[in-house]
């Protein structure tokens, strides 16, 4: 292995830490859009509030590791894909500009009427933002982009069956990763009926998410056999043990099991994002460029790795701290507010 | 010539320029208050602890929910930003990227580490023991700082690009990139840049309580607001004027395109004088207008009249920057704001020596509330010079800007849409931070320093005030 494939493997990690934060955030921030009126939604923003909002930068701080280590590592690959894949990048860029917005002012309280208002505006780039970023992807695993400055065809690289199916996948997996984690956070927080809905959410979210997936293999098929095949076959098992780890969930889910059910959904999204990467490689973009045509400098390469482990030891104990004291409860004020924010599991609106 | 080479550049060329210009002019905002900002809100933490200054507490923890508000706009407009150096300069990161993307890699975990202490910080001022509390955020400063230094050593790189070479194919090659890291703006632009974070934070900061002052809210709570920062300010601004007269020094003998372009040299040769503003036509190389001061600028640059300073004529058209007179304008109003403040600083320090007192003459409060907009102009002018002053280069020497910039169409549709959506975002923002400071006025009735406090941050520490002198 060499420092680029190992580099390439980092890629593949941010991806599924993105995968499970950043995706998981958009899809609060669906489940947020879709909560209904402001006497009904009420208590289900509350929770959703409670749960995102120390959180929040975090979640967004895998993506920015993810492009710059790309760019870094593999510069030809991102540029070709950032001028080709111009327009999805862009609108998942301004959707993330929207969500921040809507963090922003949502909470003025002074003007509860506008508020839902902007919620339903901005609460939009939760749903455009993964979105583009699985087209993207999918336009990426399809084959659609060639290495050069857009050198592929800046509509249908990803305007076209597997790249909308893998974005709607991406939409439907976020959201459904978001009501599991949201389960477990209402039952934390001795909410049974927060619970039930979040479980009937997660119910239908990961219907809908194995039909995307289904559509997008199929769709894959045709589009791409040669990728079809290596998804199949390399990626074979990885892709049965994150089915079979979303369907644990799923049945846990819906007998209303709480224990243990975060952990098989991000195992099983893990195993989803690792059978791309396993059928991709050595690809950076497929068929046309390979992690060793397309890797910068080893010496670079070596660097990215060795910030990575003072990355490890800087970060890990800093997160464990962090993960410690919200689940103690040791942190609860809302700096948006300047108040303190209520007792776990108060929830009045 | 001129009329050939506009013709030739990329279509993508001004509206690239102007999305990534604007962008960055929004961010750059932001940097300030998550550099300099958590310093301030330490400051007075410790005071407060220290002292049990009630006070001083209150602000503390006031600064510090101003800088999740900030922090989080933050962490938005950089992310855009990074998408941009793939969407927009695919040249740069496409064959640049393994010379300088490593800082950026730094500053990814920089800026992760720095979220999750503040994240400790703001949601943990309730719940934690105080020096507990305090200890868990020192770290986030310094923290900062390694941001800073990193975003910093790429920007310092495309101006003295170093570590690699120019291979046969036009490809970098023999790449080292902790040369790229350690290159010779380096410490310069840094230095310059924490100077000014902490002048636009300090300045900033005071300047609302300075505000608060002029409307006759004149209690120890606003007293101590505007002095700690202002301290903070008034400390960093005569080491930003010694630092900036050095780097101007630096530029003429390392950049002297950008030195001239800032000075508006002319013609080569010595017995230059120092022009402040004027106009500069660049078909025939003259300027007009402006105030003249013969000799100045040779002996500024070597200390001496026959100094020999390089004009703009040393270099071809299609070398120089393509708008000099952005830069001349934007160098000599951050060099007029600066200086100003410097002599704003000095009228506070002498009154403080012989009165131990704010002077609460109306002129000086109008001045120190209207600093924080004036750094913030310097700043934004700074940035210009720099980046202005780089052109036609991207990476100064090597790849023009004009062949980095991408391919794809429609970037002044996208540049339309972010202004919009970066106007809301930003309004959004003085919203939810004005909202707060209505919330805050509203709790603060009665004075500040005995226990009435409505947000009395900590039981431990109101009842220890309670016993305390007042």
């Amino acid at each position: 292995m060499t420092a680029a494939d190992a580099v390439a493997v980092l890629v593949v990690l941010a991806v599924t830490l993105y995968a499970w934060s950043g995706l998981a955030d958009y899809g609060a921030g669906f489940w947020d859009l879709t909560a209904g009126g402001r006497e009904g939604g009420g208590r289900v923003r509350s929770l959703i509030d409670a749960v995102i909002t120390p959180v929040w930068e975090a979640n967004h701080v895998w993506l920015v590791y993810l492009l710059v280590l790309t760019w870094t590592a593999f510069g030809t690959a991102f540029a070709s894909a950032m001028t080709t894949l111009y327009i999805p990048l862009m609108l998942a860029a301004l959707g993330i500009v929207l969500r921040g917005a809507n963090f922003a002012l949502r909470k003025d309280a002074a003007r509860a009427g506008r508020r839902h208002v902007a919620g339903m505006l901005f609460g939009l780039g939760a749903v455009l933002t993964p979105f583009c970023l699985g087209a993207a992807l999918g336009g990426i695993i399809a084959g659609r982009v060639p290495p050069g400055n857009a050198a592929g065809n800046e509509v249908t690289s990803w305007w076209n069956p597997t790249s909308i199916l893998v974005g709607l996948l991406a939409v439907a997996m976020g959201a459904f990763l978001a009501a599991v984690y949201l389960i477990a956070e209402a039952h934390r927080r001795g909410l049974p009926g927060l619970r039930e809905y979040f479980r009937r959410r997660a119910l239908w979210t990961g219907v809908l998410a194995l039909l995307f997936g289904i559509g997008a293999l199929v769709s894959l098929r045709g589009d791409s056999p040669q990728m079809f095949d290596r998804f199949v076959t390399r990626g074979g098992v990885l892709l049965a043990a994150g089915a079979v780890l979303l369907a644990l969930t799923f049945m846990r889910a819906a007998r209303g099991g709480v224990r243990g059910l975060r952990l098989l959904a991000a195992g099983g999204v893990a195993a989803l994002v690792w059978a791309w990467g396993v059928a991709q490689y050595p690809y950076l973009l497929p068929f046309g460029l390979t992690i060793a045509d397309g890797a910068g400098a080893p010496i670079t390469q070596k660097w990215m790795l060795a910030w990575f482990g003072v990355a490890l030891v800087t970060l890990v104990p800093a997160l464990i701290l962090l993960y410690v004291l919200d689940q103690r409860g040791e942190l609860g004020e809302d700096p948006l507010t300047s108040l303190e924010a209520g007792e776990p599991g108060d929830l009045r609106p | 010539m001129f009329d050939l080479l506009a013709a030739s550049e990329p279509a993508q060329l001004l509206p690239a320029r102007s999305q990534m210009a604007f962008t960055l002019m929004f961010h750059i905002i932001l940097v300030p208050l998550g550099v300099a900002l958590p310093a301030l809100m330490l400051l007075a933490e410790h005071r407060g602890l220290k002292r049990r200054d009630q006070a001083a507490l209150t602000l503390a923890r006031r600064w510090s929910h101003v800088a999740g508000v900030t922090f989080a706009v933050g962490a938005v407009s950089g992310t855009v930003l990074s998408f941009e150096m793939g969407l927009l300069w695919p040249g740069l990161t496409g064959k640049y990227g393994d010379v300088f993307g490593l800082p950026f890699a730094i500053e990814g975990i920089a800026f992760f580490l720095e979220a999750i202490l503040v994240a400790i910080y703001i949601y943990g001022w309730k719940r934690l023991r105080p020096w507990t509390h305090f200890k868990l955020g020192l770290p986030i400063p310094f923290v900062a700082l390694v941001g800073a230094f990193s975003i910093i050593s790429a920007n310092s790189w495309m101006n003295t690009p170093a570590g690699f070479t120019l291979g046969p194919d036009g490809w970098p090659t023999d790449i080292d990139p902790i040369a790229a890291i350690f290159n010779k703006a380096l410490p310069w632009e840094f230095l310059h840049f924490v100077c000014a974070a902490y002048m636009a934070a300090g300045f900033t900061v005071a300047s609302v309580y300075a505000v608060g002052w002029l409307r006759g809210r004149r209690d120890r709570y606003h007293r101590l607001g505007f002095l700690i920062p202002f301290t903070v300010a008034a400390i960093f601004t005569p080491v930003q004027m010694v630092v900036g007269d050095l780097i101007a020094v630096w530029l003429f003998k390392e950049m002297p395109v950008k030195f001239a372009a800032m000075e508006v040299v002319t013609n080569s040769g010595t017995h230059q004088p120092e022009i402040f503003f004027g106009r500069y036509d660049a078909a025939t190389n003259t300027v007009s207008g402006g105030i003249s001061i013969p000799n100045l600028n040779s002996i500024l640059a070597g200390n001496s009249p026959d100094t020999y300073v390089q004009g703009l004529d040393a270099v071809p058209l299609a070398d120089r920057p393509s708008n000099v007179n952005v830069v001349h304008w934007a160098f000599d109003i951050m060099v007029g704001i600066g200086t100003l403040l410097m002599l704003f600083v000095i009228w506070f320090a002498w009154h403080w020596w012989r009165k131990r007192d704010i002077p609460s003459s109306k002129p000086f409060l109008w001045i120190a509330a209207s600093a924080g907009v004036l750094t913030y102009i310097a700043i934004e002018a700074g940035w210009i010079v720099t980046e202005v002053g780089r052109q036609p280069w991207i990476v100064y020497g090597f790849e023009r800007t004009s062949s980095a910039v991408t391919g794809a169409d429609g970037i002044w549709l996208s540049f339309a849409v972010v202004v919009v959506l970066y106007l809301v975002m930003a309004a959004g923002a003085i919203t939810v931070l004005r909202a707060m400071a209505r919330r805050w006025r509203r709790a603060d009735i009665g004075e500040y320093g005995d226990a009435a406090v409505p947000y009395g941050p900590r039981p431990e520490v109101e009842a220890s005030t309670e016993k305390a002198p007042s």
